[in-house]
């Protein structure tokens, strides 16, 4: 009796932290062969945004960095973590800055808030291409109060300004919280997984989604690498 | 085989069709309209859509029936719940109403024909049957019909704000500065399929026969509160007050030049050209940074 209880207590002292911080998976995205070369923006339209660059400005939709890695991918659990149907409180912001979206990429759960702010000194419109959620359009001129929004369902919706066509963006509406975005090294973690089999996936906007399959028994941390092959066009 | 089987056949028969009727019931029950006093059921409404509409919006509903290569603008996409002309907020379901008056009055300068051939009870069951092609006519709630305040008088103070509020709110980058669908962005708009479309041009011709969601001033109203679901032109409900929308319906309708109307008879009386107005507006304009004083205290002295 006394065996098994130290049994029993030995192995929750092993296996415990595991089931309080989880277990990680982390890696690095990167591409292979040549992406095709980025496309300046003419902003001379809108003056008031033009000015902000002195070397004018590239569209973002393949964006790398050294080592072949590539940004702004998003990279999530895809299956088994419980769908997370409540949101967290905090709002993502999603700013229109010098004619642009910043960040190009945002994630954001089910339900959460999604605040949309206008930073510049011309009107946009925000108009979220959703297919599966409603799809919108609202004017804000500058000088308004931010903009406060949901969506029900996951999708990966592009954003688009109809009066700066330039202007493209990524709403990535998730239903877990298990995710993060590439910044220029391409790295990603994905902490506090409870152990289990999970399908992670990576979605670029361009180069589409790949997916790895990944167990965690306990608090390890599991590599899982991503590659994508650039498009020629 | 004996009675008491053909009484078992009878009675698998009569549940059978008990269950279908139920289910039929239960199914057109989720799908209806009401239009005034008339009431549509999907069931009744399938028959007008085959015959009608299939050629153009397809037999799933999405728009692409056997015509809709060939036309443009394209037919409209059922499947999305995703409409123009409605009385209700942005990504909002359009009201029964909204759906009718669309099926009545046609889309001008599109293939859609204003469908008198139908008759006022065919129009909602077709309608009907229309919304079976989303769920989200059975999940989403009904969005709230927008209030419409009273009009105010037609003078040329209200144009003249409403000339600022065309400034203001940037409308002339799609619209052009007289209204001509040729501002700076016009040429590169497309619509949420990535067609390319056209903002409305004011200018052309000297009546209202191309408003494509009815052509009274409360239709243009709606237009820029409630915005064009499925195209560039957006809502503006959040950034106008309602009274400051009158004013623009009014210096829109000076934009029809060619057109006999109050707006423009008021424009006349004024001498032709919209007097500038103090800004008394919606939209605040970023403010200045603060000068720093560049003398030093006590410099007076």
């Amino acid at each position: 009796m006394r065996l098994a209880k130290s049994f029993v207590i030995s192995a929750a002292l092993l296996l415990g932290p595991g089931l309080i911080f989880g277990g990680t998976v982390s890696g690095k995205v990167t591409f292979t062969g040549t992406p095709v070369k980025a496309k300046t923006i003419d902003m001379s339209k809108e003056p008031s945004c033009a000015k902000a660059y002195s070397n004018p400005p590239v569209a973002e939709s393949v964006v790398t960095g050294a080592g072949n890695t590539l940004e702004n991918v998003v990279v999530y659990v895809s299956t088994g973590a419980p769908d997370e149907t409540s949101a967290p409180s905090h709002a993502v912001t999603f700013e229109q800055k010098n004619c642009r979206y910043a960040p190009h990429v945002i994630a954001i759960q089910v339900n959460q808030e999604l605040k949309v702010v206008n930073s510049d000194q011309t009107s946009h419109n925000i108009h979220p291409l959703a297919r599966a959620n409603r799809e919108w359009n609202k004017s804000q001129p500058p000088g308004t109060p931010p903009l406060s929004e949901k969506f029900d369902k996951e999708e990966f919706i592009p954003v688009k300004c109809n009066v700066h066509p330039w202007m493209r963006g990524y709403l990535a509406v998730l239903t877990t919280s298990h995710y993060a975005i590439t910044i220029d090294d391409g790295k990603f973690a994905l902490p506090n997984l409870p152990p289990g089999k999970y399908t992670i996936t990576a979605w670029h906007e361009d180069y589409g989604t790949r997916t790895a399959d990944v167990t965690i028994t306990g608090s390890e941390t599991k590599s899982v690498d991503f590659s994508f092959a650039a498009k020629a066009y | 085989m004996g009675r008491a089987w053909n009484r078992h056949i009878l009675r698998r028969w009569i549940r059978t069709r008990l269950l279908l009727g139920v289910f039929s019931a239960l199914s057109a029950f989720a799908q209806e309209t009401h239009v005034g006093n008339l009431t549509g059921h999907a069931a009744a409404g399938k028959q007008f859509y085959r015959r009608f509409c299939i050629g153009c919006h397809g037999p799933f509903g999405d728009g692409n029936g056997e015509n809709a290569p060939w036309i443009d603008p394209k037919p409209r996409d059922f499947t999305s719940a995703t409409f123009k002309c409605r009385s209700t907020p942005t990504g909002m379901l359009p009201t029964d109403q909204d759906l009718y008056n669309s099926v009545a009055r046609g889309f001008t300068n599109s293939n859609m024909p204003h469908w008198d051939s139908l008759t006022r009870h065919s129009r909602v069951d077709l309608l009907a049957y229309i919304k079976t092609f989303s769920a989200r006519w059975q999940t989403d709630k009904a969005g709230d019909v927008l209030q419409i305040p009273a009009e105010p008088p037609i003078t040329i103070q209200s144009i003249a704000h409403g000339s600022e509020l065309f400034q203001k709110l940037e409308c002339w980058k799609c619209h052009g500065q007289q209204g001509r669908g040729d501002g700076p962005s016009a040429s590169t708009l497309t619509d949420s399929r990535d067609n390319p479309i056209r903002p409305y041009n004011f200018a052309a011709g000297s009546d209202d026969s191309r408003f494509k969601c009815g052509a009274e001033n409360q239709d243009i109203y709606k237009i820029f509160m409630t915005g064009l679901d499925g195209t560039p032109m957006p809502s503006f409900a959040d950034v106008i007050q309602p009274d400051d929308a009158w004013d623009l319906v009014h210096f829109l309708r000076t934009l029809q030049v060619n057109r006999k109307s109050k707006e423009n008879d008021a424009l006349r009386t004024a001498g032709g050209k919209i007097p500038k107005v103090e800004t008394k507006d919606a939209a605040p304009a970023t403010a200045p940074p603060a000068q720093p004083d560049t003398k030093p205290p006590g410099a007076e002295k």
